[in-house]
């Protein structure tokens, strides 16, 4: 049983945005990687936005630190690596740096300057932009935003964080323009601790308690993180909303990587199920490091004694025997990986699913990807 | 410092996909066998550990998997009321204030608190006087942390809120919870890792965080999944020389999956090479398992593994 022809290019026909998704661990960033280079040699001017690349992978994309702005990727650095690029194509690429955009984001949205600078000194923003989970995931999304807005590339490939839950920074924005709606923000943004009335209507009962809990300081510094960052609720609900539609538009699509592990296989299956709830545009699975045996149908038991044998004459008995248990070995993880992905065509039906064996050495390098693309790109 | 298993409080931290959960388990039986009433903790809505005694679904409460090893999948939401109840000293007052809508919202944006709750809860777990009520103390008390760049800001939490804070009750209790996780006679750090350029970087970024941000050392790097060496450089080279005779598929098929193990091999004997030289823990390595899923028994093994490798 062979995989249906699918590959990245159809996937992808039409689409201005990849947004590459699940579980850590499984070559989420390579992958993404591996097709921002096989959509630009096929022509498009494609950017690549990543979280957190291998440092060798990252120096190779020419991405020596933190830029939170797009590089070009030199064709002749490409050429190197035996990767032409057909026609207009361009390859460029970007390594996010999350507490900047949110700055930016700040920055761009304040009103005044005074108002910037209360809500970048404040220390409960500090915390926010840098060390809490959920900001760097919504900041991917923005990124994505801005750079879309812009309009200079045919496609935009992001690699979303991993996140504890693969899933997430597709609430990110959700979760922000709710918090800007919710009551408490109207409450602080309308005159604060200041200008509640001390007992009134059991505000004042909450707010004595909530003292005791926590301590006066904590609530002063909510509250003027609050007030000041207030003034930009609006423009920080609209683009969150935007950057909703654009996740919902057409020309968005959904790729999930995993691995062909059990654990990783359930989380891609729900990841399909929670972005066709959301009505989101799912391109296909990439399963990642699939333990093959070329040329063995048939991944059962095998005779290791008469393969012992045959191999006896030319490596002697020894080293015969060790090839043969090491392929008895091979075979289980094989064995195991077919199970685990007919359990995942089963699930997706008839979605896109493209396989991509395990590799002999680490992707880590331009020609690391290419190799990889020989398998992510193969159909006619 | 006392040895390992013998600390109260295990976080067991790496990056995605290395076999966090598998070695928390395992170290939990390993400990549940040495006579210690030992809990593991998930984090996150996971029930990955209870899963694999399929026991699935326990949540918040603490369930017994097999004798002398208990579970719980820490609920944020629970950990947040029984916070309240230990600072308010009144259920009353500690639901009066979950039923507050601003309460709500202010400890959904409030940076930090659900993992100041998360790792309060775990805390409480650890001390020899539970605060829960009927609750009986544990010997031991390991986490199933997240990943590396979560995982620290689990561990980093009651600092985070003590400084945003500074003064009043939650700050001195934040304090207290601090004190206890940076303390290396109570609390350990296995950092778990793969042979792989990855998970070696973010390791040794983890280790270097955790010195800067808590002052804590990691005790043991753990090295999953590590090949065997099957093959010895000459034997590859006779294998990969091996003329292109008539031979059948099987034949074929045998010799190409030497060559690919010998080459796994040597990549993966490198990245631990540069992790050793470059890491001040102790290192030490777990074997390949060549099964098609880790259950029980596979986790058996690797507990008595742990066990041998840990104590040497």
């Amino acid at each position: 049983m062979s995989a249906p022809a699918a590959d990245v290019e159809a996937m992808l026909r039409g689409k201005a945005i990849c947004v590459c998704a699940g579980p850590g661990g499984v070559g989420k960033t390579t992958t993404a990687a591996a097709i921002a280079v096989g959509m630009a040699a096929r022509g498009k001017k494609v950017a690549v936005l990543t979280i957190d690349p291998a440092r060798r992978l990252a120096n190779s994309l020419g991405l020596e630190e933190l830029g939170n702005e797009a590089r070009r990727i030199d064709d002749k650095h490409l050429a190197k690596a035996g990767i032409t690029l057909e026609g207009t194509g361009e390859l460029w690429a970007m390594m996010l740096d999350a507490k900047r955009t949110f700055d930016d984001l700040i920055e761009h949205n304040a009103p005044d300057s005074q108002t910037r600078d209360a809500v970048l000194g404040n220390r409960i923003y500090q915390e926010l932009s840098s060390a809490v989970a959920g900001s760097q995931e919504y900041m991917a999304m923005e990124k994505l935003y801005e750079l879309h807005e812009q309009g200079d590339y045919d496609l935009l490939v992001l690699d979303t964080p991993p996140t504890r839950n693969a899933l997430d920074f597709l609430d990110a924005p959700k979760r922000l323009s709710r918090f800007i709606d919710s009551r408490s923000l109207q409450f602080f943004t309308g005159g604060g601790l200041r200008g509640f009335k001390l007992f009134s209507r059991g505000t004042g009962a909450i707010f004595a308690v909530m003292k005791r809990a926590t301590g006066i300081d904590l609530l002063q510094d909510l509250s003027e993180f609050f007030r000041s960052f207030g003034e930009m609720a609006g423009g920080f609900r609209e683009r969150a909303e935007r950057v909703n539609e654009l996740l919902a538009d057409k020309r968005t699509s959904f790729v999930v990587v995993t691995s062909p592990a059990r654990d990783s296989i359930d989380e891609a299956v729900f990841f399909h199920r929670r972005l066709s709830e959301s009505g989101l545009s799912f391109g296909g699975v990439v399963v990642n490091r699939m333990h093959e045996l070329e040329g063995v149908e048939d991944p059962g038991p095998g005779d290791a004694a008469s393969l012992e044998r045959e191999l006896a004459k030319e490596l002697g008995d020894a080293l015969a025997r060790k090839v043969a248990r090491n392929l008895d070995d091979y075979r289980r993880l094989a064995g195991r990986d077919r199970e685990n992905l007919g359990h995942l065509r089963k699930e997706l039906g008839r979605a896109r699913m493209i396989t991509v064996p395990h590799l002999d050495e680490d992707v880590h390098d331009l020609a690391g990807l290419a190799r990889m693309n020989e398998y992510l790109f193969r159909a006619a | 410092m006392p040895a390992l298993l013998d600390k109260r409080l295990v976080f067991v931290t790496g990056k995605g996909g290395v076999g966090k959960t598998t070695v928390a388990a395992a170290l939990g039986l390993a400990a549940a066998r040495a006579g210690k009433r030992t809990i593991v903790c998930e984090v996150a809505e996971q029930e990955r550990v209870s899963r694999t005694f399929r026991r699935e679904g326990i949540g918040h409460e603490e369930a017994e998997l097999q004798p002398n090893l208990f579970g719980i999948s820490i609920d944020p939401d629970k950990a947040t009321e029984q916070w309240l109840q230990w600072q308010l000293k009144s259920g009353a007052l500690a639901s009066l204030l979950k039923q507050s809508r601003i309460f709500t919202y202010l400890t959904a944006a409030a940076p930090g608190v659900r993992e100041l709750v998360t790792v309060g809860k775990i805390w409480e777990l650890a001390q020899p006087e539970r605060k829960t009520a009927r609750s009986a103390p544990y010997d031991l008390v390991i986490v199933d942390s997240p990943a590396t760049g979560h995982g620290l800001a689990l561990l980093g939490a009651p600092r985070t809120i003590a400084k945003v804070a500074r003064v009043g009750p939650i700050t001195r209790q934040a304090n207290k919870i601090h004190d206890f996780l940076a303390d290396e006679r109570e609390t350990g750090v296995i950092a778990v890792a793969l042979p792989e350029e990855m998970p070696v970087n973010e390791t040794l970024e983890f280790a270097g965080s955790l010195r800067e941000q808590m002052d804590m050392g990691v005790d043991h790097v753990l090295v999953n999944a590590l090949y065997p060496e099957r093959f010895s450089g000459p034997e590859a080279k006779r294998i990969a020389t091996a003329g292109d005779g008539r031979r059948s598929r099987e034949a074929a098929a045998g010799l190409r999956a030497a060559l690919s193990e010998h080459s796994r091999a040597r990549g993966q004997r490198a990245e631990l090479r540069r992790l050793r030289s470059s890491s001040d823990s102790e290192v030490t390595t777990l074997p390949y398992l060549f099964e098609s899923e880790l259950g029980l028994d596979e986790l058996e093994r690797l507990s008595r593994e742990l066990e041998r490798r840990l104590s040497k």
